[in-house]
Parts: C-alpha cells; structure tokens; sequence
C-alpha cells in the first residue's frame, strides 16, 4: 500500500510539451468527419445547476437522443444530472442506449460525513442511475490521509452495485501534476471504472497536460494488471478542434482498446453544439447561424 | 516480473486514423538552375559546371545548381574582401539594422522557406515549420542586437572584425547553420563566403536572394555552392581570415591539418554520441519523450543526438517497453504530410550508412526493435530503431550514426554512468534525467560534453553557447560567446 501512494514523478514542462504537440495533428477530411462523430458518442451531457428542473432535465434528454436529426450522428453517451434528477432522466432515456449518469457524495466539495455521501449514493443508484460521478475528499488528501480518501472510494464502490463508478479528481484543487499522478492512482486501485478530472465548478477543470498525465496512470496501471479503467476530462472542453486533439491524444497513448464512450467520455455542455455545427459545415460546406443548433 | 509486465500490450493500430495532410507546394517558386551569389549578383560558374539537387523523399530533381571552381571561389572570396573595409566601417548600429531586416524577411518568407528545406533535405514540414525556420530568423534577431553593443560585450577592450570568413555548413540544418554562421560574422563587421552542403543548398540560395532583397551591400554575403572539393578549396584560400565549419569529424581534422601555420582561425562543430542518462528517479514519461525527440528528432541527423541511450537497470524493463510503445506512434513517411514525425533519409549515401550499422547491429545478434511503419515505396526511408544490451565496445555504442538508431545500455550506479558516458572520443551534449535537483548538477559538471540538458533535449536558443569537448570540436556558436568567434580582442 505504501508504494501506492509513491507514486511516479511527474516533470511538469515535459508534461506540458508533450501535450502541445498533440495540437499540431492536421485532422481534415474524413478523419475530422469520423472523429467529430465519435467525440459525439463520448459526450456526458451535463446539467448541473441548483435551478434544474425536470422540464430542463427532459429536454436535455430529449437532445441526448436528438442531437441533431438533418445530420447522421449518434446519440450521446449519457446524460449527467443531480441524484434528485435521475428518475426523471431514467424515464426520458427509456429504451435509447443513452445512460443516466448521477453525481454524488455531497457533490462538487464533497464536505460532508462519509454517511452522507454514501446515502447520497445510494439515491442515485435506487432511482436507476448506470453511472456514478463521485468526487474525492480533496481536504484529507491535501492533509496526507490518503488512506481515508482510498477507503471511501473504495466504500463508494461499493455502494454503486452494477453502476459504474467515476472518480473526479477535481484535478484543478491539487495543485501539482505529481499530486493528481498519486490521487489517479489511488482512485484507480481503490476501484474507480473511470477517473475524471473535474466537476467544472472549479477552474482550471480538464486541461490536456493533466488529462494526458492520467492517460498515463492508466496505461501503467492496464500493463501492470491487464485491468482497464476508462478517462473522463470534464469541464472547459467546449470545442470541436479542441475535442480532436484530446481523441488524437488518447489514441497516442493508450490507442484502439479505449476509443469508444465504453472507455472515454467528455464531459461537456456545451460541446456538442459546436461539433454539430462543425459537422454540418462538413456535410454542406457552409457555416450555419447559431440559431440552427438547440439550447437546451 | 518482466513477463507479467509485457502481459498486456497496446494497440495503436486505431480504426480512427488521420488523414492525408499534405503541405501544399503551389506556393513555391524553385528555379530550375542556380547560379552563384558573388558581389550581390547571381552569376554563372567560371567551371560552366551544375549539379543536381534531389528530394530525397522522392529521388527526384529539384534544381541544377552551380558547381564553384578555384576561379568562383577567388571572385567570391575578392568580393569579400573588397566589401570588408566599407562593411567593418559602418556604424554599428546600420550594421544592425541591415541584419534585423533580414531577420523580418526570413519571418515574412518563413513558409516558403520551410516547404523547400523539407523538400530539398527529407526533414517533417513540422519542423521545418516549428523550429528551424523560426530558430534561423531568431538567430538574425539576436545576433542584430549585438552588433551596436560589441564594447558591452568585451569591455575594457577593443573588439575588431577578423575580416573574410569562410564558411562551411552541413546538410542536416541547412537554413539554421546559414543563420547560425552568418548572423555573428555580420554582426561582428564581417563579410562572408559560404557554401551550403551539396544535397542541401536550395534554402541556402532563396536566402541569397532575400538577402539581395534586402539591400545589404554587394560582397558582404556570398554564397558558393559545390561539393567537398569546394569547400576544401575556401579552406585553402590564402585570403579567408577565418574558417567556421560545422560537419563531420573526419572532415574537422583535414581542416585542421590543412590550416596549420596559417593565420586563419577556426571554429569547428563537429560530431556527436551523446549520452541520454535515466535515472530510476526520474520522471519516466517525460524522459522517455526526451529519449525519442532526443534520438528520432531530424531522422537522428543532428549532432548533438542522444543516441546513447544509459537506462538504470532498476527501470529498463519499464523503459524499454514505453520506448517500444512510443515507436509505434511515430509517424514515418512524406515528409510534406504535417502529421509526419519521421521524415526523409538526407541521401542514398546516408542511407547506405545507415543501413550499414543496422546490420552490424543484426550481425551481432543483438535485441533491437524497429517501428512497423509501412515506408513510402520511393525515397529514402529507415525506420526508427532500437537497439537493446549494447555493449560499451560495439561500434553502435562508439561511432556516430547519423540516423534514427538508438543503442541502450544498463548502469548501476552513478560513477559508472559517468565513467562510460565520458568514455567516447566526442563531447558535445549529454542528458540527464531525475528528479532530484543535486544529481542532475553533479552530473551536469561531471560529463564532459559542451552542452548538458537536464530533463530535457535538443533544447535550442540564439542566446545560449553550443559547441563541443574533445573531437566535437572547439570554438561556440550561440550566445555572447558566438561573438568572440568573429573578433579580435585588443586591449
């Protein structure tokens, strides 16, 4: 367990520069058209806001399915909400592929009792969620008590049954690339199915370096154990260049096994109209106004 | 544990791949015949010779371009020396002035030139674009603002023009060593007789004509092109105050014998075989990152490539596989494709030579493992190698290669990774990778190389010194010590 939380060293202007070169793949042509449909089939498309309200919640849901019916594009991968919002989404999504994901565990601080997140917890995968974002224990692990924020993570687990679990980092919190490679690796051997960067109430949220440094945690820990677990960057990821360059990233690094919303997602609300719009600049060779992509 | 560690492989082989990126040519203006660039005029060879200029990515023609006898070479060198005493006495600050505008020019013709350096010598548009094009103009910036502040830079003293300076470059950067050899010559006061390498003279020649553009006076640059006999003929010329040369070794010691007992001084940058040092406490990704820039970067055609690689026997079997990892999302091929990583083999010859070490490699029955790349049908193409429990002795770990060829060796401790990375008669750069600060400075005052990187490679700035130890040469280009190359110091 010691060696757990030693985890490797991070160079972070190495990390940096590595990251910036995925910026300069050219995407054109069919690769931009097939990338931008996959990033489109990652997507978690999220609504959390205090004043959510079902009628805003089953919308968003109808646009999951819906992204864009002139177009040929999938639907989304999930839609993501607050506990009290995921029967409500269950019931809209019914039957469409499109999964309920639910944050949780006193989400975005995560401040409370250990006995609250996990009935916060257990809401969400009564009410039917299929996947569960939980956020860490950003306090204990800043104190080194990074066996408390293993165990709770492992307790969360736990409690999600079949749902799979997500574990945000909130990566903008821990202050350095060595602190987020320790927290990625805790979570993942504590049993996280997803790692994921941020909650988007905190800036800076998904960033390429720090994305790329998870990628990393992951790719030791698959060819140490043969064990996958998938990448989530969420928040500040709102277009479509933007979006290619993290899938030529992905595919870089940890390459074809993780290259579908099984195993990376974005989590975005904004994002998919701009890959809409880029894809029906594609399809008729003409930007269209803002006005023809929905607002949900 | 190295079995269950090379358990579970990656596959990179994506359904999702990039497309075709090519770099459009349409833009580019390339003469179908290159004469000299003598007194500010383009002229035709007194030898009446051309030769060909190939794209090596293709195999073929791009240009004829003037070959310079003894005859081109006196009406170069007279021109030189004719401009020199105006050129030494301007003011210092329109000496400058005449080098910032060409700086702005090489900016404003920044992607023409780019295009035609990766057409000519097989390097990624990539790089061309992002780093020796933009380095080339940074080096005339640089070295513009010292021309006016020369008393600065060596006070308590008079520092004097050394007159003509020939000089000779190498194929690997041609655009780049052209800046790095005339921007300190002029800024010094100066004037100049260059001759770009044979495979590689067209950016040399579009500079020629930016230059012509740029209203400097007649004389102060002139650039000759031909082979080796040319350059051993600027080498011998008894009115050339000043040989810079960058190339091979070989070539570093004839210069030498053949200047002996003459007045003229001598910066030589010559050859490499960097040693690249992991440390188990190093950041691993980033050093194997470093590893591959430091090695593959230019097709391994720089001198101060880290093609030794020392891994610490604790990590190799960890290294070795994201190294392994890592070549398979190299990507070889048209250099002109913007996504390409790999480009070109400069020339047949290079090739060959190459080719000649990979087979030393196989006849040694050494581990090794080559990118699965599939390699364009025309060109000249080597795929990245590596090299795996090279021997300190093998002619892989001792001779320079030239070509994107790693050879990997294990260490234990410190004192013998620096016993072996100082055994090798060059000396220009090392790398060294660890997290801990107080290694990283031991190490870097302990190896005897010209240039140290710390978690970090191929790092290049106009402001920062590059030369070699031992037969990498003597002499520094860069920096405010590039200055003292081209003065004479009197106190």
């Amino acid at each position: 367990m010691s060696k757990l939380f030693n985890s490797p060293k991070i160079d972070q202007l190495g990390l940096i520069e590595r990251a910036a070169k995925f910026k300069t793949r050219s995407i054109k042509k069919e690769a931009k058209i097939n990338g931008l449909k996959l990033a489109l089939s990652m997507i978690d498309l999220t609504t959390l806001e205090g004043k959510d309200t079902e009628g805003k919640v089953r919308q968003l849901c109808y646009k999951a399915m819906h992204l864009h019916d002139d177009l040929d594009v999938p639907t989304v991968a999930a839609i993501c909400v607050y506990p009290n919002m995921v029967a409500i989404a269950k019931k809209a999504l019914e039957g469409s592929g499109v999964k309920v994901a639910s944050v949780a565990t006193a989400f975005p601080s995560g401040m409370s009792s250990r006995e609250v997140k996990l009935a916060d917890t257990k809401l969400a995968v009564d009410h039917g969620a299929d996947e569960i974002d939980m956020v860490i224990s950003r306090g204990r692990f800043h104190q080194g008590d990074y066996q408390y924020v293993f165990d709770e993570i492992a307790l969360i687990k736990e409690a999600c049954g079949k749902a799979r679990l997500k574990v945000i980092l909130e990566t903008g919190e821990l202050g350095t690339p060595d602190q987020v490679r320790r927290a990625s690796d805790i979570a993942i051997h504590a049993g996280a199915d997803f790692i994921k960067t941020s909650t988007g109430k905190i800036s800076p949220a998904a960033t390429m370096p720090t994305t790329l440094l998870m990628l990393e945690a992951i790719k030791d820990h698959y060819q140490k154990t043969g064990k996958m677990v998938g990448m989530k960057p969420a928040g500040g990821i709102s277009d479509a260049k933007t979006a290619l360059h993290y899938l030529a990233m992905l595919k870089e690094t940890l390459g074809e096994a993780w290259m579908s919303s099984e195993w990376f997602r974005f989590g975005a609300s904004r994002l998919a109209n701009d890959v809409l719009m880029q894809l029906y600049k594609q399809k008729t060779g003409a930007y269209q106004s803002a006005d023809y992509f929905s607002k949900d | 544990m190295s079995k269950k560690e090379n358990a579970f492989s990656l596959k990179f082989d994506t359904e999702w791949t990039y497309a075709e990126a090519p770099e459009s040519t349409s833009h580019i203006a390339i003469e179908k015949k290159y004469d000299l660039f003598i007194d500010g005029k383009f002229v035709k060879p007194k030898s009446g010779k051309y030769f060909e200029t190939i794209n090596p990515a293709t195999e073929k023609p791009l240009a004829k371009v003037a070959e310079a006898n003894q005859k081109d070479v006196d009406a170069a060198v007279n021109a030189a020396r004719k401009a020199f005493p105006k050129w030494s006495g301007l003011p210092a600050k329109e000496r400058g002035k005449y080098i910032f505008r060409i700086a702005r020019l090489i900016q404003e013709k920044a992607r023409e030139f780019a295009v035609i350096e990766t057409m000519d010598g097989g390097k990624p548009i990539k790089e061309a674009r992002d780093i020796d094009i933009p380095l080339a103009a940074a080096h005339f910036f640089y070295y513009a603002g010292w021309a006016d502040k020369l008393q600065y830079a060596f006070p308590n003293a008079k520092a004097e023009p050394l007159g003509v300076a020939g000089q000779i470059i190498p194929w690997n950067f041609p655009l780049l060593m052209a800046a790095w050899k005339i921007a300190p010559a002029l800024a010094c006061g100066n004037t100049v007789v260059l001759k770009p390498a044979e495979t590689t003279p067209l950016t040399a020649l579009k500079l020629a004509e930016l230059i012509q553009e740029s209203g400097l006076p007649n004389g102060v640059v002139n650039i000759v092109t031909g082979d080796g006999k040319t350059g051993a003929l600027i080498v011998e010329h008894p009115e050339i105050d000043k040989i810079a040369f960058t190339g091979s070794t070989e070539v570093g010691k004839i210069i030498q014998r053949a200047i002996a007992g003459t007045n003229k001084k001598a910066t030589l940058e010559l050859g490499g075989k960097a040693a690249n040092i992991i440390f188990e406490d190093a950041p691993i990704d980033q050093a194997v990152e470093g590893v591959i820039n430091g090695i593959f970067f230019n097709q391994g055609h720089v001198c101060c490539a880290g093609s030794r690689l020392f891994v610490q026997e604790s990590i190799q079997k960890e290294v070795e596989r994201k190294l392994v990892d890592r070549l398979e999302t190299l990507i070889v091929g048209d250099p002109l494709d913007k996504n390409t990583d790999v480009g070109a083999i400069n020339s047949k010859q290079q090739l060959e030579t190459i080719n000649g070490y990979l087979k030393i490699g196989e006849s040694e029955g050494l581990r090794s493992h080559q990118a699965k790349n599939k390699l364009p049908d025309s060109g000249y193409f080597c795929r990245p190698t590596l090299f795996f429990d090279v021997a300190q002795s093998s002619r892989l770990a001792k001779e320079e290669i030239f070509g994107p060829v790693l050879a990997i060796q294990t260490f234990r401790t410190v004192d013998e990774v620096i016993e072996k990375a100082n055994n090798t008669p060059y000396g220009l750069s090392a790398g060294v990778w660890t997290d801990k600060g107080s290694k990283a400075f031991n190490l870097s005052s302990q190896l005897k190389a010209g240039v140290i990187w710390a978690n970090t490679f191929n790092k290049f700035d106009p402001t920062s010194p590059f030369g070699g130890y031992k037969e990498s040469g003597f002499g520094r280009e860069g920096g405010l010590h590039g200055l003292a190359a081209y003065l004479k110091i009197k106190a």
